[in-house]
């Protein structure tokens, strides 16, 4: 029996909307607008000029920086802008603009059939660095990175949770993509060298859990259905409960020999290193109670939010939040000019209703906040410390650095404080006063 | 930077962004996350008052039109000391969410019966303004405002405060104090002799059919209430099994003659005990918020109260308890902090 992490809380899944709904591939966009900041790290910077024609997988951005992703064109056509952008975290980014020219055709030498099994790990490293791929979830860290660990690690990790309500990107691909899982799998556990994989799908996702055991029938590697409970996918709450080690705070996984990484990206590892793809696209769950008709999309990057919802029929009725990712850990978006970017998991429209944010109010400690918290923080008081701008004893007494900022506590308060952003505000705030240093 | 912290601030409650090339639709932009769910202060503070009900209801069927009248009249007066304070001090008014309610209802349920009305109005007045809204209002304060308008009563009007009226509906208590005081004036053998025999006290006690504050006498429907808010959440149920199974170990060990000759049934159910560790142990803003906490809390407040029945002046102790382990609940959040995921040196 597999024990649960402490804390979480059970919001409604919202899955219902596309969960049955096979992946589908829209239009080409007639432009995309491709931002220079789309992973963790160093922005690139353009090696393309306004004018230039680029073909599809073509790099049309590089950097010199130890982290960073290259950056590929998602259509061919022409460059016809390359200037500041709206952007879904950034607000605004220096981007690529480009306009198809209808044909849609592949850079010279790709897509290609390679033998991965008699690739050198360097080899399988670097054909991941320059393919562009990062965490695909959301998290958008530079893959390689993640695959060339500088401790011991024994055990490789598939975040196939997808704790977050409303997506069901991951679970699609689960059941659609499930051959190239198993060898981006394979591929990322001979580059790590190790022998055991664990793949963790939350227990609402039966279907997923079923296609996944099929298809790694006769491997080393386990599926295993992990209760439902949110922040299930959160990569230390993952860890803990697939095998009982917990990340030191302040820690990465790979100090207790784990790597993980998510569906979208072994997927992403395997058109890579078989194909020679770079990152293109993705599948994006389109949904929420103001999204028309709600579907799981393959959208190539640059495509416009605007684009990708009318491509579901739009808005049903008003949408009082966009937000890119889930409705836990996503961002609020200000405009549906924001381009789709490596990881945008999730385009959500939620109607007011759905939202139910309600007036912010004192705490009254009623404790559920420190119940939900999954870090075992006291989520109240570091609210209450932020706004009191008291930043350092939140760090120092209260463990401020450990919050991962899943949301838990905010959703289930009934003052309905903006814990988060207090938190968030209060990072930043001691970020600031160490750098004055 | 402190321009900067204002900016931050008025963000907090997310602002309103027009697109600027649609014009059709504009988008809350506020930090995650975006969904909540739907419980809320008045929403936890009515079903509190619901949970109180029962209770209420057999205090005024029990003790009649006098428990009526001081129940509405320390609601009312609660709430209309809330909305003045508020419009006084310009702030929102949130006197109608419940817990003016609450803290007035409890107030009136924790007194004499037969209390005049005036002093019930005086005890809320202290409650409301002085406990509650002095101390900056909803989550501020650090003491129960019910009990200290209780308290408040007693130094004020002691006399009153401990007149108990003979029951007029109840014809096996003929005593017109509490159970508590026959046993504090006359011992325990007189206490069993008043209700006929163990069984009978013991059944009076559960039910409710005694002398005492209106709201307190009923064991089983408080209960009742209790369970409900177990049920839906809002209270844990270690801190009333811990404050009054603390009452009921003290008072069995140290009995009237001699070590294990008390009878902790009596004590678990007298006087304000029930009420006080499901309605007022678990009051959220006045007790710890840790779980470990509030049974330090618990076990704190069931300690002094058989302190205060055994070898205090009082005959009872359930207000002044929780009113001390109050005053130390700031310390108790000090030093019990949940286990922190992946803490170092373990």
């Amino acid at each position: 029996m597999l024990k649960s992490f402490l804390g979480g809380i059970h919001p409604k899944d919202s899955k219902k909307y596309t969960s049955d709904k096979a992946i589908e591939l829209p239009p080409l966009p007639e432009t995309v607008t491709i931002p220079m900041s789309q992973h963790i790290g160093a922005p690139c910077t353009p090696i393309v000029k306004v004018g230039d024609m680029v073909k599809k997988g073509q790099v049309i951005a590089n950097s010199e920086a130890f982290m960073h992703s290259p950056i590929h064109a998602s259509i061919s056509g022409k460059v016809t802008s390359i200037a500041e952008m709206p952007h879904t975290s950034l607000v605004k980014c220096l981007s690529v603009v480009i306009k198809s020219d209808g044909l849609d055709e592949w850079v010279d030498g790709i897509p290609l059939e390679r033998d991965w099994e008699k690739l050198e790990k360097k080899e399988v490293l670097d054909i991941i660095k320059n393919s562009g791929i990062v965490g695909m979830g959301g998290a958008t860290f530079p893959t390689h990175v993640k695959l060339s660990p500088n401790k011991e690690v024994d055990t490789f990790i598939v975040n196939a949770a997808e704790c977050e309500p409303y997506l069901t990107a991951d679970y699609r691909m689960m059941i659609e993509y499930s051959d190239r899982i198993v060898t981006g799998v394979k591929i990322a556990m001979k580059t790590l060298g190790v022998s055991k994989g664990i793949i963790g799908i939350e227990d609402n996702k039966p279907e997923a859990v079923k296609a996944m055991k099929e298809a790694f029938k006769g491997t080393s590697v386990d599926i295993v259905a992990l209760p439902t409970k949110y922040p299930q996918g959160a990569e230390k709450m993952l860890i803990k409960v697939l095998t009982s080690r917990e990340v030191p705070s302040g820690g990465l996984p790979m100090d207790v020999g784990v790597v993980v990484q998510n569906v979208g990206t072994v997927i992403a590892i395997y058109d890579a290193v078989v194909n020679g793809i770079p990152i293109i696209q993705r599948v994006t769950t389109v949904s929420g109670d103001a999204i028309k008709e709600p579907k799981n999309l393959l959208l190539r990057i640059g495509t416009s939010f605007k684009e990708a919802i009318s491509y579901c029929g739009g808005f049903s009725k008003t949408p009082e939040k966009l937000i890119m990712g889930g409705p836990m850990m996503g961002m609020a978006q200000f405009s549906l000019d924001v381009p789709v970017i490596k990881g945008v998991s999730g385009i959500l429209a939620l109607s007011k209703d759905a939202v139910n944010s309600g007036e912010e109010s004192p705490c009254i400690r009623c404790g559920r906040c420190v119940e939900a918290c999954p870090m075992g923080l006291i989520p109240s008081m570091l609210s209450i410390l932020g706004e009191r701008h008291k930043f350092k004893e939140a760090k120092e007494e209260y463990n401020l650095l450990n919050c991962i900022e899943c949301g838990s506590c905010v959703y289930t308060c009934p003052a309905k404080r903006n814990i988060v952003q207090y938190i968030k505000y209060s990072k930043s705030q001691n970020l600031a006063m160490a750098q004055k240093k | 930077m402190s321009s900067e912290i204002e900016v931050q601030e008025s963000k907090m409650q997310g602002i309103k962004v027009k697109e600027a090339d649609t014009q059709e639709n504009s988008f809350t932009v506020s930090a995650s996350p975006h969904i909540r769910c739907d419980e809320s202060i008045s929403k936890i503070m009515w079903n509190v008052n619901i949970a109180l009900a029962p209770a209420a209801i057999f205090s005024i069927y029990y003790f009649g039109v006098p428990a009526l009248i001081n129940l509405i009249v320390g609601a009312a007066s609660a709430v209309a000391f809330e909305y003045l304070v508020q419009k006084f001090r310009k702030k929102k008014i949130t006197a109608f969410d419940g817990s003016a309610f609450l803290t007035g209802l409890l107030l009136a349920m924790c007194v004499s019966p037969t209390l005049p009305v005036y002093m019930i109005i005086a005890g809320s007045f202290v409650a409301i303004v002085i406990a509650k809204h002095s101390m900056g209002g909803l989550g501020y304060n650090i003491f129960n405002p019910a009990h200290i308008g209780r308290a408040a009563l007693m130094v004020s009007w002691p006399v009153a405060m401990t007149t108990w009226t003979k029951m007029t509906t109840s014809v096996d208590v003929v005593s017109s104090a509490t159970p508590l005081n026959i046993l504090k004036q006359q011992g325990y053998s007189k206490l069993i002799e008043t209700f006929g025999s163990n069984i009978e006290l013991y059944k009076s006690m559960f039910i409710g059919t005694r002398n005492g504050s209106a709201g307190e006498t009923s064991t089983i429907l408080l209960i009742i209430g209790g369970i409900y808010l177990i049920y839906k959440g809002y209270i844990k149920w270690q801190v009333p099994v811990c404050m009054i199974g603390t009452v009921g170990i003290i008072t069995w060990i140290f009995g009237p003659s001699g070590l294990f000759s008390g009878d902790p049934i009596f004590h678990m159910m007298a006087g304000g005990l029930i009420i006080g560790a499901f309605f007022m142990a678990t009051d959220m803003v006045t007790a710890p918020i840790t779980l470990k906490g509030q049974i330090i809390f618990a076990v704190g407040a069931g300690v002094i109260t058989s302190l205060i029945r055994l070898i205090g002046g009082y005959p009872e102790g359930v207000c002044y308890s929780l009113l001390l382990m109050n005053a130390v609940t700031p310390l108790i959040d000090r030093f019990v902090k949940p286990k922190q995921f992946g803490a170092r040196g373990e």
